[in-house]
């Protein structure tokens, strides 16, 4: 016999409808209020209309600078790995993970979005 | 477990150098290795320091990251001070115990020296040398208006900068007559003098502070020995560094006259098992108070403990520096005094206040030393001769001396494979030549590999040259593509662009490039387009190709928020129109400055906001002013013959016409005009891309100038042209620039690139040897006819107004922009 051992209590992602289709801007981002468990957040989303994965959410507040303005960067990528550069001082973070290219031990958090039909939504 | 214990006391620049270089050498299998750190933060980068009041945290200033030293197997003990070294028991002493040590590194570095000036002690007196002291100059300076530096030499124009930052009305004194003794003569003192107190800063020689006292208006009184005062709130200490040799002195190792700690060759003091580096180590007499030597010292120590060859031979200390915004450069024997039979050329120009000294051998065949004050453009060419022992020219002088074709260069396939191109890193260009036959194809592995121009990063141009000049020796075709995406120059896809017509940036890609584009080619496709077409750049296939500046038309400052610059053409402005902007900057709260370029700016607005600021402009008549654009900023004008007595023309006249007619014409970089009412240039035209000057017979047109980072002055194109001759010039001139330059090179930097130069460039313009004059005009007429206000289409346009939103999904604007108020008006907090 095993005893139970109660597992740590973690606060349940849900999906919730963040925004419209209409309200993003194909190739380029825009910034949304996101209410989570642990307090608001400021998310930036970008649209990549016609790739693998069309949608992406990162942290919207850039790090370096401390303001934010994620959504406001130009869009590509950089060997194959979309990318956002920040509007500020350019350095490059990956859409995938939030990963700052420039500076490893920088990160963007991110969430998991999807469309449901023309809703956004978010996994938070 | 039987691991000799390896100790390392002092976590600064070169300890950390000593740690990096001991892990490389895979010293943590033979050592366990233990590092004790004063201060609270972990290493980081000290010649830097001063960008700490510049807006960079601890966090980026730091050398490694958090976890290095435990990722790597060596123990970081921060904010623990050894108290002692016990070397007959060999063991090091802290407030928290005793550590064995087998090996022992003193890399304790310095400290500054505070002389003891009676009342040196009160409150509010402070030293500049790390981030806690840092901090304290920051609290005091609170409560401060003025501030004294006491010590006129590198470091303490360097704390002066720092105060004036923190907006003190700062002073430096000095004991000695002139303002770096170490690095300056009396005439190029005299001159640094100048320019510094042109900065505002007071600068005080020849005075030895007697005492420091209660200041009756302010905190302190500072009398000095002819009893003359200076009151002050508070008194940063620069006097100079002392070696912090208190641990070797207490245990009897041997020490120099002034302090040190004695080291031989490989870094080892008069105990074999004790090794010293960096600042605290007295090598052959010498201290060496620069980052570059340490390094190099850290590496020997490195090698005498892991068994390797390198030994530390002495450094050199020339120092190239920007101090207060001015060039300082000292190359070797910068005084002359150590050669008996050198001589000396010098050349001081008091206009431009530059001073340049040459100390050459007495055969006048070879450099010994240099010393140079308000431009250190020749610095680099200077250093190569003296490093390399390079022959000098027949007539050394024309080194220093002023010339039309800027400074001389020394070509990179002129040095010998044992030039250090590197000073930090000691790399030469033998070593970089290696890297590249070993395999090496861009600048980027090179620099990985051998380290170059990861240190203080004043190597940058010239290495890139060397490797570039090596790879087209090695028939590696250096590759010019503006990035990963498009195998095109910017020439190139301009060309492509025109040729066949294509219109966004999407087709371009499918055609002839790959992946998704990015930062670079993006913002240069959208310029190109906007050049070729004039589209407005709000449409939607050009919106994500923009700066933010250019899809918000506004500047993003650095809180995220933006400035509103509309376009006063020439610098006329009406009574009622100044209203205007001064209501609109009331109602939104915005900060509100004169700009160089003869217009207003209103800072601080708001995402959301900016439509409803524009609308209430466009309302009284503004236009955008492009301010955000890579694009024709503004025409600044003299106010010329309707009033002054002097002009012989309508300046302000010509500049709104010429304002309005290039107004929106985007370009490789941005272009600035000028258009003066007669000779004596109150408009400053000879600084501009484009200068207009007046004179009796019509205009004379100057192009190609430029003020900003390196001031050029422009060049006479053309003579007494009336206004159809000079409108079409001007045309030419500026549609050849639009279809030949790189992505950001401004017209400046275009003309020194120009094959031909400017007889070249006038046969183009002036007698059309190209035959494309009709095309060039033709094609500003294209630009010129589809302008429109960008501000005004997107007004008038919901879809493109969607994007001023601060979120899609909430109305509340961003929380985290935060002002407060000073002199009057807001700022960031
Ligand atoms: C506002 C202003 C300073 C002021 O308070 O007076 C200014 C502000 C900025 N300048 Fe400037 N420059 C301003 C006049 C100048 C001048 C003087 C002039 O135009 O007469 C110069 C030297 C002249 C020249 O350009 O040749 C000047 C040389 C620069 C440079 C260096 C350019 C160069 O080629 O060396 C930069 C950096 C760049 O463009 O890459 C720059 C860049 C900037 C930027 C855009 C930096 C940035 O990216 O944030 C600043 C933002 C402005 C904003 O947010 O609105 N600014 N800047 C001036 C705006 C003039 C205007 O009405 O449009
Ligand atoms: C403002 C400023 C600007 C500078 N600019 C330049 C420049 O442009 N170019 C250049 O080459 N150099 C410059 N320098 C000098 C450069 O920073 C030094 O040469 C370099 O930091 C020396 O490294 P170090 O490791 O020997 O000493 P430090 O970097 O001073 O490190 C020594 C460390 O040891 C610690 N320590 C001392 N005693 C103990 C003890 N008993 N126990 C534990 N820890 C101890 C100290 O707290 C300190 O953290 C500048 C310095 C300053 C302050
Ligand atoms: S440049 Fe000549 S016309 Fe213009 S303001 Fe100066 S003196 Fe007068
Ligand atoms: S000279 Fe300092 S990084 Fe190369």
């Amino acid at each position: 016999m095993t005893n139970a051992t109660a597992a740590a209590p973690t606060t349940t992602a849900t999906w919730q409808p963040l925004c419209s289709r209409d309200d993003l801007v194909p190739h380029s981002g825009v910034a949304a209020w996101l209410e989570t468990a642990d307090g608001p957040a400021q998310v930036a989303l970008f649209y990549l209309p016609g790739q693998d994965t069309e949608l992406y959410a990162l942290d919207h507040r850039d790090p370096f600078a401390g303001a934010n303005v994620i959504a406001r960067g130009i869009v590509g990528d950089l060997d194959g790995e979309p990318v956002v550069a920040s509007p500020l001082y350019k350095q490059h973070f990956r859409l995938r993970d939030g990963r700052c290219l420039e500076d490893e031990t920088v990160h963007l958090r991110t969430w998991t979005v999807r469309f449901d039909d023309d809703r956004v939504m978010i996994l938070a | 477990m039987n691991e000799p214990q390896l100790i390392i006391i002092g976590n600064g620049m070169v300890g950390h150098h000593l740690v990096e270089q001991l892990i490389e050498r895979g010293a943590t299998a033979q050592y366990r290795i233990t590092v004790f750190g004063e201060e609270r933060h972990r290493a980081y980068d000290r010649v830097h320091l001063s960008e700490y009041f510049a807006g960079r945290d601890a966090q980026s200033l730091a050398l490694c990251d958090a976890d290095f030293y435990a990722t790597n197997g060596v123990e970081l003990r921060l904010h623990e001070a050894v108290t002692a070294i016990d070397r007959d028991r060999a063991e090091v002493v802290t407030d928290q115990g005793r550590y064995p040590y087998d090996r022992l590194v003193l890399a304790t570095g310095s400290y500054p020296f505070v002389p003891p000036i009676p009342g040196h002690e009160r409150d509010n007196c402070l030293v500049y040398r790390t981030l806690d002291d840092l901090d304290a100059i920051r609290a005091a300076a609170e409560n401060a208006t003025t501030g004294v530096v006491v010590g006129g030499g590198l470091l303490g124009l360097e704390a002066a900068n720092a105060l004036r930052g923190l907006e003190l009305d700062t002073a430096v004194v000095e004991f000695a007559p002139r303002l770096m003794p170490m690095q300056v003569d009396a005439e190029g003192g005299e001159l640094l003098r100048e320019k510094i107190e042109s900065l505002g800063v007071q600068v005080l020689t020849d005075r030895a502070t007697q005492r420091i006292e209660d200041g009756e208006a302010s905190f302190h009184r500072m009398v000095f020995q002819d009893d003359k005062v200076l009151e002050t709130d508070l008194i940063v200490f620069s006097a100079g560094i002392r070696p912090r040799d208190e641990l070797a002195r207490d245990c009897a190792l041997e020490m120099g006259e002034r302090g040190g700690v004695v080291i031989d060759d490989r870094c080892l003091t008069s105990d074999p098992a004790i090794l010293a580096v960096g600042e605290v180590a007295l090598w052959n007499d010498s201290i060496f108070g620069l980052v570059a030597p340490g390094y190099r010292m850290a590496k020997a120590a490195a090698d005498t403990l892991c068994g390797g060859e390198t030994t530390f031979t002495g450094a050199d200390m020339s120092t190239k520096l920007k101090l207060l915004g001015v060039d300082v450069g000292a190359i070797g024997d910068a005084h002359g005094n150590r050669n008996p039979s050198a001589r000396t050329f010098r050349y001081l120009d008091e206009i431009k206040q530059e001073y340049r000294k040459l100390v050459v051998s007495g055969d006048g065949r070879k450099l010994l030393g240099a010393m140079l004050v308000g431009d250190n453009a020749t610095y680099d060419t200077l250093m190569q001769y003296y490093a390399n022992g390079l022959e000098l020219p027949e007539d050394p002088a024309s080194l220093i001396l002023p010339s039309t074709e800027g400074a001389p260069t020394l070509g990179a396939d002129a040095l010998p494979d044992g030039a250090t191109i590197c000073s930090c890193h000691n790399v030469t260009k033998g070593a970089i030549c290696a890297t590249l036959d070993a395999g090496a194809t861009d600048l980027g592995a090179v620099k990985a590999e051998t380290k170059a121009s990861t240190g203080c990063g004043g190597c940058a141009a010239l290495l890139k040259s060397v490797v570039d000049h090596e790879l087209e020796a090695r028939g590696v075709e250096v590759d010019q593509s503006i990035c990963e995406h498009f195998a095109h120059t910017r020439q190139e896809l301009y060309d492509i662009v025109r040729v066949e017509g294509i219109k966004t940036f999407g087709e371009l890609i499918d055609r002839h490039g790959h992946g998704l584009g990015c930062d670079i080619c993006k913002p240069a496709v959208a310029s190109i387009l906007a050049s070729c077409f004039n589209e407005p750049i709000t449409d939607a296939a050009h919106i994500p190709l923009q700066d933010t500046n250019d899809t918000f038309m506004a500047n993003m400052q650095k809180n995220g928020t933006y400035s509103v610059v509309p376009r006063v053409p020439g610098g006329e402005i009406t009574p009622d129109r100044l209203v205007v902007l001064g209501r609109v900057a009331q109602k939104y709260g915005l900060y509100t400055k004169v700009t160089g370029g003869q217009r207003i700016d209103l800072f601080g607005a708001r995402l959301e906001d900016l439509p409803d600021i524009w609308g209430e402009l466009i309302e009284a008549g503004f236009e955008t002013g492009h301010a955000y654009g890579k694009s024709v900023r503004t025409v600044k004008s003299c106010v010329g013959s309707t009033w002054c007595r002097y002009g012989v023309a309508d300046s302000v006249g010509m500049a709104i016409r010429l304002e309005h007619r290039y107004k929106g014409l985007r370009s490789p970089h941005k272009l600035k005009f000028a258009v003066s009412g007669c000779t004596r240039e109150c408009a400053e035209a000879q600084s501009k891309d484009v200068g207009v000057i007046a004179t009796e017979h019509g205009w004379n047109l100057y192009v190609c100038g430029n003020g900003g980072m390196r001031p050029r002055h422009a060049e006479l194109l053309a003579t007494d042209l009336d206004d159809a001759q000079l409108i079409q010039a001007i045309d030419r001139f500026l549609m050849f620039y639009v279809r030949t330059a790189d992505r950001l090179q401004r017209t400046s930097v275009w003309r020194e690139n120009l094959e031909g130069g400017l007889d070249y460039l006038r046969e183009v313009v002036l007698e059309d040897s190209l035959g494309i004059g009709d095309e060039l005009e033709a094609q500003m007429r294209t630009v010129i006819d589809a302008y429109e206000c960008e501000w005004a289409g997107a007004l008038n346009d919901p879809e493109k107004l969607k994007r001023f939103r601060s979120f899609v999904n909430d109305a509340r604007p961003d929380p985290d922009i935060i002002v407060t108020e000073e002199r009057g008006q807001l700022r960031p907090a």
